[in-house]
């Protein structure tokens, strides 16, 4: 019943990989700032929106 | 029409208001943000939030230091030939529409790379390629839609600011450990006596030790430090305690599995470390957009135009200067050394420093002190000593600004832990010596069970996150604190000391009423163009009250000084001034500020000035009066005592004509004789005295703006909610002494398995995240219910 060795190193493994993914992203500053982020995320659509309406605002004009 | 808001900036529209494609705008300079915008398809800025501009305001030459090679180098991050980064400062920074301006911004000025706001610090990383476009271009380019980055002394050499993570980190590894810890001990809560479990139960419990030496050796040292640190002040504090918990779990779990006697601690101690630092991190509120350290720097220009002795103008930096140094000074310009008038008429506002509105003339010749802005036209002025020499920058060699007001107050986790700790050690040598003489194998096992079961996580826990909590509350009722101990602090006020000018009295709303004949038209339109020409601070001030009228040449217009103007236009003559300048004699009313006016030698009426004193002065006085002494200490002269005394209690002291210094002195003193004090101050004039109280809160109209060092920022809009505000800090107290009370029940409860040698891990595993949880949940839902009385 050794797979329970290879079960344990797996699973040790992946929480270490986690583990190290998440001191790059403190490192690297993610964490800094907590909100410009999540109002960020809802600018793309809102450009794509705008860039249509020209696009239909040329036609009609 | 006329309530139209700017399309632009929200601001109220009048008569000069300007239609740009359908829309109404209130001036020029918003029209243009607009166009600049249209141009470039990024009307989409006016999607997100109704009127999110700023006005643009004229910088003529304002920027110029900006083509200096080494002020460019002290402000960029980093640079090579095709890149550079610079940080910059906006304080116009406000809602989501400012974000995504401000990260178009490549669409306007093709040489940016990339900007990136960030909201909480109202800052923009600007990535651009200096061979395309320059930092003053980009500069200029922010100000002219509205952005103006705020560029100060403070950020001269300051680049690469050091941002501390170690909390994060500490967080993350306890967490880690805390989780994977808990999967590992899972299996072996329940004690069956399975064939696999038995066979590897030895593999997890080491896998447990080894994932439980981070969370000892570095998230927990800190504790351990202020443990050590605080036995060699002879001082128990909370974390000795803890400290004693954190070694005792660590070497009875290594011991216990070592020797094989049991299955060890070491979810417990995971959790234990997690938690506490979890309120650490939850008290750990900052208002990163605030400053509380602020001292002149954050004043000051970066640079300053000097006129060589060939007459040339250059651009040096302000510790460049130097005594026997010409230096020009443009409107709005902030006179960063001690210097003598030499040309120009200078109009100087020194409210950074004293607080007072009123701008000062002054002639050639004249004495300026560091710390006024120059409200009209341009100066000439010499420099009479360097920036750091100067009488305004001097005030900060004074040692209150190096001390550090939390070095010698006891807070009340580390006022209870003394008597905690001792009980503590009192009950496990009793039990041990007890169990000595009835079982002795068991004393070792019920001495460590009681330092285990005792360690005060949830004690620990009671202020962190009652004061955490509270901090949020008050940032959203616009009251800014420093940091947590502050409001045990003000709970612990018995004096109130307030400035006069800027905090009891407010900068922007000084009012005026008519009494009198209505006036005609043309009369209104006089009058409010022969205002326009004066510069006596009433006039400026009745001139900002009336409302918009036209511009005309004025026939004949003559200033009288010391008693009023004169003026006409159209046949009419209108005098404006005492009333024996109009021709009246004096009427009863002398406490307030009149100017009366005549129109033709006849008579008209009068506007009568109302000290702008803040809304609820006098209520907030009456309310703080039965718990507090009271005093106004004020920089002014006693002109205005007779009007407090009727606004305020009778018991308020009232002292006038203190000087910066004095303030300083008058509240160490009080201190010395055991007042408790909290100054509210606003100015420069108030640092060293909102350094030296107990608590010093400065009141500021915008809180993006200007504040001296202090404790906490309040909002001026919410200077009349203070009492309450005092008064929640109070309740919040309470709550940590009730919590307080809750943990000591569960000490007791655990102390019993404790003490009769029966504590098995899974009862302190489920005891300890209990005690905690529920302990953070009761203070939650307290200071949740206080927040809600207060708004």
């Amino acid at each position: 019943m050794s797979v329970i060795y290879v079960i344990l190193t797996v699973s040790v493994i992946v929480g270490i990989a986690f583990f190290i993914v998440f001191l790059f992203a403190v490192k690297s500053g993610q964490y800094d700032d907590s909100y410009t982020p999540s109002v960020r995320m809802l600018f793309e659509d809102e450009l794509v929106k705008d860039e249509t309406k020209q696009s239909i605002k040329t036609k009609t004009d | 029409m006329s309530q139209t808001p700017c399309y632009h900036c929200g601001d109220p529209c009048d008569s000069s208001s300007v239609v740009y494609k359908k829309k109404t705008f209130c001036c020029n300079g918003c029209k243009t943000v607009y166009e600049i915008f249209s141009e470039h398809d990024l009307t989409c800025y006016y999607d997100f939030e109704n009127s999110p501009g700023a006005t643009p305001k004229e910088i003529e030459g304002k920027y110029d230091f900006l083509n200096q090679e080494n002020i460019i180098e002290k402000l960029t991050e980093f640079r090579s030939e095709t890149t550079e980064i610079a940080n910059l400062y906006i304080p116009h920074i406000h809602c989501s529409s400012c974000i995504w301006i401000l990260e178009n911004l490549s669409k306007l000025d093709k040489g940016i790379i990339d900007t990136q706001v960030n909201f909480g610090k109202k800052t923009i990383r600007l990535t651009y390629n200096p061979q395309d476009t320059t930092l003053k271009s980009i500069v200029l380019l922010l100000n002219r839609i509205g952005y103006e980055p705020y560029i100060s002394l403070e950020d001269f050499g300051s680049k690469g600011s050091h941002i501390n993570r170690t909390l994060i980190y500490k967080l993350g590894v306890a967490g880690f450990g805390f989780g994977n810890i808990m999967f590992l001990s899972f299996p072996e809560y329940f004690e069956i006596q399975e064939f696999w479990l038995e066979q590897y139960k030895h593999l997890f419990r080491w896998l447990m030790f080894a994932l439980s030496l981070p969370i000892v050796f570095y998230a927990a040292q800190d504790y351990f430090v202020s443990a050590y640190k605080g036995l060699k002040a002879k001082i128990l504090n909370i974390d000795v305690p803890i400290a004693l918990g954190i070694t005792v779990l660590f070497v009875r779990s290594s011991v216990e599995i070592a020797l094989d006697l049991g299955s060890g601690f070491f979810d417990s101690l995971a959790g234990l470390v997690f938690f506490l630092l979890l309120g650490k991190f939850f008290q750990q509120k900052t208002y990163q957009f605030l400053s509380f350290e602020r001292d002149y720097k954050s004043y000051f220009p970066i640079a300053i135009t000097k006129i060589e002795s060939s007459g040339s103008e250059t651009t040096i930096q302000v510790y460049d200067i130097k005594k026997g140094d010409r230096l020009v000074i443009r409107n709005q310009e902030l006179i960063p050394v001690d210097a003598i008038l030499i040309n120009g008429k200078a109009k100087i506002d020194y409210s950074f420093v004293t607080g007072e509105s009123q701008a000062i003339s002054k002639v050639s010749g004249d004495k300026l002190f560091a710390g006024g802005k120059q409200t009209r036209g341009v100066i000439e002025i010499e420099a009479l000593k360097s920036v750091e020499q100067s009488y305004l920058t001097q005030l900060w060699s004074n040692d209150v600004f190096s001390k550090n007001k939390e070095e010698g107050f006891t807070n009340i986790t580390n006022a209870i832990s003394k008597h905690f700790t001792l009980t503590i050690l009192a009950i496990a040598i009793i039990a041990t010596s007890y169990w000595l003489i009835v079982d002795a194998s068991k004393a070792m096992n019920v001495f460590t069970a009681v330092l285990i079961i005792a360690c005060p996580c949830a004690i620990a826990l009671s202020a962190p996150f009652t004061f955490g909590n509270l901090l949020r509350i008050f940032g959203k009722l616009k009251f800014y604190l420093k940091n947590a101990s502050v409001i045990e602090q003000l709970a612990k006020i018995d004096t109130v000391i307030f400035d006069k000018t800027g905090t009891i009295t407010s900068n922007a709303s000084s009012t005026a009423t008519y009494d009198g004949e209505d006036l005609t038209e043309t009369e209104s339109l006089v009058l409010k163009n022969s205002l326009r020409s004066s510069n006596h601070p009433l006039s400026r001030t009745l001139y900002q009250l009336l409302k918009e009228e036209g511009i005309v040449t004025l026939d004949n217009y003559k200033e009288h000084i010391g008693q009023g103007i004169e003026a006409s236009h159209d046949a009419i003559n209108l005098k404006i001034g005492s009333a024996s300048f109009v021709g009246q004699t004096t009427t009863a009313n002398t406490l307030n500020t009149t100017v009366h006016l005549s129109s033709n030698n006849q008579y008209k009426g009068q506007f009568t000035f109302y000290n702008g004193y803040r809304k609820g002065v006098s209520k907030l006085f009456n309310q703080l009066k039965s718990f507090y002494d009271l005093v106004i200490l004020s920089g002014d002269n006693e002109g205005e005592r007779d009007n407090l005394k009727k606004l305020l209690p009778a018991k308020t002291k009232l002292i006038f004509n203190q000087k910066p210094e004095d303030k300083l002195q008058f509240i160490k003193y009080h201190q010395e004789e055991g007042a408790h004090i909290l100054m509210v101050g606003d100015g420069l004039n108030d640092a060293g005295a909102l350094a030296q109280s107990n608590v010093g809160i400065a009141i500021s109209e915008d809180v993006n703006v200007f504040s001296p060092a202090c404790d906490a920022i309040l909002d001026a809009s919410k200077f009349k909610q203070l009492f309450q505000y005092i008064k929640a800090t109070k309740s919040a107290m309470r709550i940590i002494k009730w919590s307080f009370i809750l943990s000591f029940l569960y000490n007791v409860i655990g102390l019993y398995f404790a003490v009769t040698g029966q504590l098995a891990p899974v009862v302190a595993a489920i005891l300890m995240p209990l005690s905690s949880i529920s302990i953070v949940v009761f203070t939650t839902v307290c200071t949740n219910f206080l927040g809600k009385k207060l708004e």
